[in-house]
């Protein structure tokens, strides 16, 4: 579904990209892990066409995306530090996107519900708290029923609670075959819906390899336990 | 002289006493004009009924009154000369005088005043000649009421409407002059008044004034002409409430003085001109009540001009003032009103209390280097200006109004 | 695309620099027609502010705006949105909405006081000159990511036009007053757009004057009736081109 091939980037003499390749197929859910500044979120921003890529091509469906923009109706993001306008109340916010988007289905609202945003719909975002904000940021990446989630550090900033509820819409959306992409620290969370991890490491990806074969290679049963001791192997190189 | 004058009058009126009235038309005696006045004796009267009459160059040799009624067309076919007048106190009066020939050497005119006195040219309509009235050699005589109009383009191929050579004492009175090359063209002429014409659009001056002494012009009206009015070499000019109005041009002037002396201008008004008034080698000059008003330059005053006075003017919303080229000033200005004047009165005398430096450094500027006005009113210019207002660097100190006026003048 | 403007409109007119900005020039137009006896003089003192204010006003505010938006445009680019339409919607958001703020502030009382001739020139020339720098915003702002480095920038191109430019050509006057410049100096003085909206309001409010300069490239491009749409292709070149080159860097740029 989404074809990432020999993509660099490299922000002046810092390589954050260094000929990365990369294939996700639908109903994947794929882990991109790596310690901090290994090119995880320029990755990201790359497949959402935030940052251009200085070398290689990023295909969805088929089709580069360079230069394109409708293929985006098809994904939704959540940021890791989500930044909205400061004068705009969650409610405008959400209606804009909508407005922008100008979907004609039923959205999908489970968020907004469970995580009780209705009520806060008059606030101004500068007045948010860093979880609200990330809530506002998952709400608007389900709320069209995108087929690609990317979601960046999904977790983080959100209380226990509002986890778990995250969790669960995660797992819902997984069964109904779309492709989920996240970066995230705090595996063990994620323990069950993962299939697949990318580890990358300074602007490369090291591996890419089913969670099974994971195990099986670290002779590990907990994910998180096999991701720790790739990570500390990789210091020592 | 003056004896001689009166007798003559008298004279003239004992042969009207009893003259003939001669009558010219279809159903009249006479069908042409030329016949008429050939039968006609000096004192008679030749009445010209309505008509279209093409009879080439007809000529007024006789003291007679060739009167028209209902303006009868006098046609000079674009070949001749229409009238010409060649006795003494002749008198024309109520034609429509159009289409004269067109020459560059012997000038033919709508009507021709020759060597004569005493003639007067009374409320006739002359349109599209080359020239319109032309008095030559001509003295005491009346041009009043006749409106003259034609139709040039440029300035060679078309003659004055009213033009007047080697003249003495005549009555410019009440004409309206347009399209024409000059309006009123004045030279060698003498002691005579220019008073309440109207000349507007003609192609160059308005009115052109040259070697004419002791001459008047009062309550003239002048628009829009080419160059607006040109008065030069003269001595002892009277200029009295007239309007000079939008003449509009790099060499346009409301008024340009140019070798002239003692004379007056008073109570004039300067409107919308380019310069209000040029002056070149003038000198002894009073300049008094009149308004300049909303003019590129109020007065442009050359170095060459000295002693003349400016006093009791209105400033009100001209570009500039005034604007010289020297640096000597050997001009006085006093109590005029200057629009521009930011000074205060504490002793409430009505003139400002502080000096008035009418001359902008700008002005200098642009005097000296034409481009710059592609500049003006820029803010860096503007603080070149109130820097130099503070501290006169470039401006002659003694350009000043040293009891500028508060209020204007009702005038 | 109208949403996007619209979103932009509306948060621009909630802001309270805008209102601020309308009510001073509402508030300098007003008095200065009431204070000055003749129009003349009031407008003068508008010529300034159409001058010097409105560009430095627009310059300034677009500037900040655009780094303040940059939540915004990332927003916008998660979505499927166009950068070309994101751009061109704060583009148009942010100049419509200083239009608006020159005409409720400052054009009705020019319209009010002012002969029609000028008053339209002036207004014309007053939306023209906002544009132009916004359009000078937008360049200033995608060249650098430091918000103090990308005001900086934009106060120094307002004070280049509005003020430097005018002394280098008072200079180059002096220096080369000997030779035939009159062209040299008709053609770089339509290199600033605010010296031509000046010539061009001026040709208008002080019309004796400027007839009556000598200069016959000036008539002949800025006097004749071509005069105009001459002078409003450049300037309409002076937006183009600034919003253009920026556009092609907002392309390039990562969010």
């Amino acid at each position: 579904m989404i074809v990432v091939e020999n993509l660099s980037k490299h922000f002046g003499k810092l390589q954050a990209l260094n000929k990365v390749n990369l294939t996700c197929e639908k109903g994947e859910c794929i882990a991109l892990i790596g310690p901090n500044a290994c090119g995880k979120t320029t990755l990201i921003k790359s497949i959402l066409g935030m940052v251009i890529p200085n070398q290689g091509t990023i295909k969805f469906n088929g089709r580069p995306i360079a230069g394109q923009f409708s293929y985006r109706n098809h994904i939704g993001y959540m940021p890791q530090i989500g930044r909205y306008p400061d004068n705009m109340s969650i409610g405008q916010i959400i209606d804009m996107i909508k407005e922008i988007r100008n979907y004609n289905d039923q959205t999908d609202e489970e968020l907004i519900e469970a995580f009780k945003l209705k009520q806060l719909f008059h606030k101004r975002m500068r007045t948010l708290s860093g979880g609200t904000t990330q809530k506002v940021s998952a709400s608007l990446a389900f709320l069209f029923n995108p087929d690609v989630l990317i979601l960046d550090e999904p977790t983080a900033g959100l209380d226990p609670l509002a986890s778990e509820l995250l969790k669960e819409k995660i797992i819902k959306e997984k069964k109904k075959g779309r492709l989920i992409l996240i970066t995230s620290h705090l595996l063990n969370e994620l323990d069950e819906l993962i299939t697949q991890i990318v580890f990358m490491q300074e602007g490369k990806i090291h591996f890419h390899k089913s969670v099974e074969q994971l195990k099986v290679d670290t002779r590990e049963e907990k994910l998180a336990k096999a991701i720790s001791l790739v990570l500390k192997q990789s210091q020592h190189e | 002289m003056k004896k001689k004058f009166y007798t003559l009058v008298l004279l003239g009126y004992a042969f009207i006493a009893n003259a003939a009235t001669l009558h010219v038309g279809k159903a009249q005696a006479f069908l042409l004009i030329k016949q008429a006045i050939q039968a006609a004796k000096a004192g008679d009267t030749v009445i010209v009924h309505e008509g279209h009459y093409k009879e080439g160059n007809i000529i007024v040799d006789k003291r007679i009154t060739l009167m028209g009624v209902n303006y009868p067309i006098l046609d000079g076919e674009k070949k001749y000369e229409v009238l010409s007048v060649k006795a003494n106190f002749a008198i024309i009066k109520g034609f429509q005088i159009q289409a004269s020939g067109y020459g560059s050497l012997d000038d033919p005119c709508g009507i021709k005043v020759y060597d004569s006195r005493g003639v007067e040219i009374l409320e006739n309509i002359l349109d599209d000649n080359f020239f319109g009235i032309y008095i030559q050699y001509g003295k005491e005589c009346i041009v009043k009421n006749n409106r003259i109009k034609a139709y040039g383009v440029e300035e060679q191929q078309i003659g004055n409407g009213i033009h007047c050579w080697k003249s003495d004492s005549l009555l410019i009175i009440g004409n309206k002059i347009e399209g024409h090359r000059d309006g009123i063209y004045f030279e060698f002429v003498t002691n005579s008044v220019i008073w309440r014409n109207r000349s507007f659009d003609n192609i160059r001056y308005g009115l052109h004034f040259m070697f004419s002494n002791n001459d008047a012009y009062i309550t003239n009206y002048f628009k829009n002409n080419g160059a607006g009015v040109a008065v030069m070499f003269t001595k002892n000019v009277k200029m009295y409430n007239n309007h000079f109005e939008e003449n509009w041009g790099d060499a346009a002037y409301g008024l340009m003085l140019k070798e002239i002396s003692d004379s007056y201008i008073i109570g004039n008004h300067f409107l919308k001109n380019t310069s209000g008034i040029y002056m070149e080698g003038t000198s002894r000059i009073l300049a008094e009540k009149n308004i300049f008003e909303a003019n590129g330059w109020g007065m442009k005053i050359q170095a060459s001009c000295l002693d003349n006075e400016i006093r009791a003017n209105n400033f009100i919303g001209n570009t500039f003032d005034v604007s010289t080229n020297g640096n000597t000033v050997l001009n006085t200005f006093n109590g005029n009103y200057w629009d521009k004047y930011n000074g205060y009165d504490l002793d409430r005398d009505k003139t400002g209390d502080v000096p008035y430096h009418p001359l902008s450094v700008f002005s200098v500027i642009v005097e000296q280097t034409p481009p710059a006005m592609l500049l003006f009113r820029s803010f860096m210019v503007d603080l070149l200006d109130k820097s130099e207002k503070i501290s006169p660097s470039l401006t002659p100190d003694n350009f000043v109004d040293n009891q500028p006026l508060m209020h204007s003048l009702s005038l | 695309m109208n949403r996007i403007v619209k979103f932009v409109i509306l948060d621009i007119l909630k802001n309270k620099v805008v209102l601020f900005y309308t009510l001073i020039l509402a508030a300098l137009s007003w008095s200065v027609f009431a204070l000055e006896d003749n129009s003349t003089k009031g407008l003068l003192t508008l010529l300034n502010v159409v001058l010097l204010i409105v560009p430095l006003v627009a310059v300034i505010f677009s500037t900040i705006y655009l780094y303040n938006s940059t939540e915004f445009v990332e927003l916008l680019l998660s979505q499927p949105v166009k950068r070309n339409r994101i751009w061109l919607s704060l583009f148009l958001g942010l100049s419509t909405s200083l239009l608006l703020a020159f005409f409720a502030g400052a054009g009705i009382p020019i319209l009010i006081y002012a002969p029609p001739e000028v008053s339209l020139m002036m207004l014309l020339m007053g939306a023209t000159i906002s544009t132009v720098f916004v359009a000078i915003a937008f360049l200033s702002s995608v060249f650098t990511r430091d918000k103090a480095k990308g005001i900086g920038i934009a106060i120094m191109l307002w004070l280049f036009f509005a003020l430097l430019f005018d002394g280098l050509l008072l200079f180059l006057l002096f220096q080369f007053s000997d030779y035939p410049i009159e062209k040299a100096v008709v053609f770089i003085s339509a290199c600033n757009p605010i010296d031509l909206a000046r010539i061009m309001i001026l040709l208008h409010l002080d019309v004796s004057a400027m007839m009556g300069y000598t200069g016959a490239v000036f008539k002949d491009y800025f006097g004749s009736s071509y005069g105009i749409y001459i002078v409003m292709s450049i300037l309409a070149l002076w937006v183009f081109l600034p919003y253009r080159i920026s556009l092609a860097k907002f392309r390039k740029k990562d969010l």
